[in-house]
């Protein structure tokens, strides 16, 4: 008995989040901002609502014959045991249901993979811990990490209001354009999903995976990595910002000016102290998660930059390391994903900082040439 | 009706401090070497469930650990990189480790006695399968002493993270999952010989108990499938120690191939843990509605039909993984074929208790509650067999409440409703009635209290495997970890009447349920270490 009133509980429970309180409430699925999220929803709520009714039926049996049938209320047990009409009624019945639900799912599984007559396209890559994004054609390319500050995780202040899921730098989308989305990795398996856009891919190193979005509305979505990849994957957050077309545009020239002038200043000297600023913020975005803000790492996987003789005896490696990363580690190729300037400067930082002192600069133009070789 | 023999009075537990012993020709060894070389099934069940529970609580303890740092957001006791091996090792554990030797225990008690045989037909070798996991579990919990730690990429192994980016221990534990796959595979040749070569005179196939016939069709997919998670764990051995590129994308492999092979073993591998309990559940519902299992016949159709399908479905763990649209249709079709034959099997558990005469013995309880929450997690089964809508689904706390609900209150249910069912069986004692039902009281309310709230937070978006969270998934995690650490401290009390039942409590007749039909019914309680030395005169039962 107390588990039919739970049962009833968990059913009239359920039946509100079916309805508008629960649409917005982070207890359902979100409908989403785009067509196929919301057919999604709407099969989602089918099979649910299927689901309840046949659970209904047969709890309701169950719980009937439990109360009805008791020993103690002086039942005695009939000997029947098969009846093969009913038998072949409950085979046949639940198989006409199941097909009557596959139409509509086939049909949003086959919206789901057209991703053809796209508007434009963008390269997503997964990398351990981070995201890079690319605007196919247009010459706009960067990296998206977790902007949370370490010590709201560690519980040093008070966590805001997206904590884990805020990002440096959104991906920006027009809405209403239909973006097609390639997806790969560069190290393991990661999984780009953002719930409202109803979009969940996994991104295989060294395949292409295709998915579409076409976005109804303006907003900040998010979401975060969905498939484990190592050490960070809780901290590998996605934010989309849904823009007009024409807003959009405008953000286009901005972030190529803006990346232009990042990557200025590879045709003159840069002194110590600018480098150091400047890689100290870079060490912080794109090395301290595994390297730790001390540069004490965490070995086997992550080894020490701070007090690592070897490394420091040997710049050439260091700067190798560093452009290159290291084949079958967590260690990213950083010329794909930091400006000539950044990775000066960082690989200065490292040099320099923690005590090591060798007071050695790394001159962006000295990487700018690398890069071109 | 089963046939009401005489109990087969055979020799008695022999008493290890007993005179005249050492004069007996074949007196057995005794202390330890009486464990370590023991050939008879009773003992070797009885070792099965010991290191069956002995690993219910590592993998529990595991549980506790990830549900403790998940009790609140950021990170509070442990870092990112041992949460991964908690879930990784709790995930492996539970299943290699508490569920599937749980369930060849209760095999090598329970199907002897069931078919009348007087052992196992391969006895030495049911020996030799038991003491490979002992071996097999501390080379596994090893791990955690090595440099790097354990292995920290989820039970699935997923390459390349559990090949190029793996810890150094990954290959200890491939080691290990060879030796417990051997165990297995050897289990299952044992289970099978004994079911087609040993039945009692007169047994046919289809007078077979549930728990029997679910076993055989059982342990055909072990065979099946163990051989195809040894072959991808050894290619994982290959591409981590000898420079093969099977899962790497930049020597011509393909981190997707990996899935394929993985999943091809592992979604038998979940029937493989419930099919046995379906048999189980199936033994003690008649038993205690006092009437015949209803459908027998098309139980055993419908679990044979499930077992058929599971070899055709392993893709719906891959929706996303860019497979092509023709394979998604294919694999979403036939997953929710399953439904079928899994409903059939509902229906006739339902339709066996209608009419009957039924009663609520701990057994009982759990094999109802079985019913229900089993049930719950094949809705939700159903659900996620709709493929776009898994696209949502996937990789959610949804799908982890959805394993849960079949594993834990599903397969540990069915199991702990065996032990109680034949406790009296093995230790000549009723299991303590009011302890019995505290402890499936608790376990239920802590089971859903923990696994429930599950699903609102994988619909709201929470992924699997994260050991810190967005601030919306709070309360679900709160709830879920005070639930968790209620039924893990409920299992303790699992472990107090089992130590009791053993020691003392109200003396069972050799007919320790007045509803059981089945063959071990007919011999004492406790069974004495020899049965059915001479084939019992066996009656096929009505079905």
């Amino acid at each position: 008995m107390r588990m039919r009133k739970r049962l009833v509980w968990t059913a009239s429970g359920v039946a509100l989040a079916g309805s508008a309180v629960a649409r917005a409430s982070g207890w359902n699925m979100p409908v989403g901002v785009t067509d196929l999220s919301q057919d999604i929803y709407g099969l989602h709520m089918t099979i649910f609502w299927i689901c309840v009714v046949i659970g209904i039926v047969v709890f309701g049996a169950f719980f009937f014959s439990l109360f009805r049938y008791r020993r103690s209320r002086g039942a005695k047990p009939s000997r029947f045991h098969e009846h093969t009409t009913t038998e072949v009624l409950w085979t046949l019945v639940p198989l006409l249901i199941l097909v009557v639900m596959a139409v509509p799912a086939t049909a949003t599984l086959k919206a789901m993979y057209d991703t053809s007559e796209a508007d434009m396209e963008v390269m997503i890559t997964g990398q351990q811990w981070r995201w890079r994004y690319e605007y196919r054609g247009e010459d706009v390319s960067f990296t998206s990490n977790l902007a949370t500050p370490r010590e709201q995780i560690d519980g040093q202040s008070a966590k805001g209001e997206h904590y884990l899921r805020e990002v440096d730098e959104p991906l920006v989308l027009p809405v209403d354009r239909k973006v097609r989305l390639l997806m790969t990795s560069d190290d393991v398996i990661h999984s780009w999903w953002v719930p409202e856009l109803g979009v969940k891919q996994d991104t295989m190193p060294g395949f292409v995976n295709e998915n579409w979005v076409r976005i109804n509305e303006p907003g900040t979505y998010r979401g975060q990595c969905a498939e484990l990849c190592g050490r960070d994957h809780a901290f590998m957050p996605i934010v989309v910002e849904a823009v007009t077309p024409e807003r959009f545009a405008s953000w286009l020239d901005e972030r190529r000016s803006a990346a232009a002038e990042a990557a200025m200043g590879l045709d003159r000297e840069w002194g110590m102290d600018e480098l150091m600023e400047r890689g100290q913020e870079v060490y912080a975005t794109s090395c301290a998660s595994c390297h730790q803000p001390d540069g004490s790492g965490s070995p086997p996987a992550f080894p020490a930059l701070a007090g690592n003789q070897a490394l420091m005896d040997d710049r050439e490696r260091h700067v190798e390391t560093v452009v290159n990363g290291v084949a079958g580690s967590s260690m990213a190729a950083f010329r794909n994903i930091l400006n000539p300037v950044d990775i000066a400067a960082v690989i200065t930082y490292e040099r320099n900082a923690w005590g090591s002192e060798t007071g050695e600069r790394v001159q962006p133009s000295a990487i700018a040439e690398r890069l071109a070789d | 009706m089963a046939s009401h023999l005489p109990p087969k009075s055979t020799t008695q537990h022999e008493q290890p401090a007993s005179a005249g012993m050492a004069a007996e020709p074949h007196a057995p060894p005794r202390g330890l070497k009486r464990w370590l070389l023991t050939t008879n099934h009773k003992e070797i069940g009885t070792l099965y469930l010991l290191l069956s529970l002995t690993m219910f609580f590592v993998g529990g303890l595991f549980a506790m650990v990830v549900r403790a740092e998940l009790f609140q957001p950021g990170l509070q006791l442990i870092e990112p990189e041992f949460f991964n091996q908690m879930t990784t090792m709790h995930g492996l554990i539970m299943i290699f480790g508490a569920v599937m030797p749980a369930f060849v225990g209760l095999a090598n008690w329970m199907v002897p006695l069931q078919v009348g045989a007087p052992d196992m037909a391969l006895p030495r070798l049911n020996n030799f399968s038991f003491w490979l996991l002992p071996v097999a579990f501390t080379l596994l919990l090893s791990t955690f002493l090595m440099p790097g730690g354990a292995p920290n990429f989820g039970w699935t192994s997923y390459a390349p993270l559990s090949t190029t980016y793996a810890p150094p221990s990954t290959t200890f534990f491939i080691l290990s999952l060879h030796l417990a796959g051997i165990s297995s595979i050897l289990g299952a040749i044992n289970i099978i010989a004994t079911i087609l070569n040993l039945r009692a005179p007169g047994m046919r196939l289809m007078d077979m108990s549930l728990f029997v016939w679910t076993w055989l069709i059982t342990a055909f997919l072990l065979i099946a499938v163990m051989p195809v998670l040894a072959g991808v764990i050894t290619m994982m051995l290959m591409d981590i120690n000898f420079g093969t590129s099977f899962f790497n994308a930049a020597g011509g492999g393909d981190p997707v191939m990996f899935q394929h092979l993985f999943w091809f073993f592992g979604h038998p591998e979940v029937y493989i843990m419930i099919l046995p309990a379906f048999g189980i559940v199936s033994v003690i519902i008649p038993t205690f509605a006092r009437k015949p299992l209803f459908g027998y016949a098309s139980m055993v159709y419908a679990t044979a039909s499930i077992a058929l399908l599971s070899f055709l479905v392993w893709a719906h763990h891959m929706f996303t993984v860019g497979l092509p649209l023709v394979a998604e249709l294919f694999f979403m079709y036939s997953t929710m074929l399953i439904a079928v034959p899994t409903g059939v099997k509902v229906f006739n558990w339902v339709t066996t208790l209608f009419r009957g005469s039924i009663t609520f013995e701990p057994p009982m309880l759990f094999a109802l509650a079985f019913v229900v929450l089993f049930t719950i997690g094949g809705f939700s089964g159903l659900m996620l067999a709709i493929a776009p809508a898994d696209f949502q689904y996937h990789d959610t706390y949804f799908v982890v409440a959805h394993f849960h609900y079949v594993l834990v209150p599903g397969a540990v249910f069915a199991i702990m409703a065996g032990v109680y069912y034949w406790l009296p069986k093995w230790t000549g004692h009723y299991p303590h009635p009011q302890l019995s039902r505290w402890h499936f009281w608790l376990s239920v309310i802590g089971a859903n209290l923990t696994f429930f709230p599950m699903h609102f937070a994988g619909l709201a978006g929470m992924p699997r495997r994260i050991p810190d969270y967005a601030l919306q998934f709070a309360d679900f995690n709160m709830v879920t970890s005070l639930g968790a650490f209620l039924f893990g401290a409920s299992q303790l009390l699992f472990v107090v009447v089992v130590v009791m039942c053993v020691r003392g409590g109200q003396q069972a007749p050799a007919k320790a349920w007045d509803g059981g039909v089945d063959l071990e019914w007919t011999v004492p309680s406790p069974a004495p270490l020899h049965t059915f030395e001479t084939p019992p005169d066996f009656r096929p039962p009505q079905h």
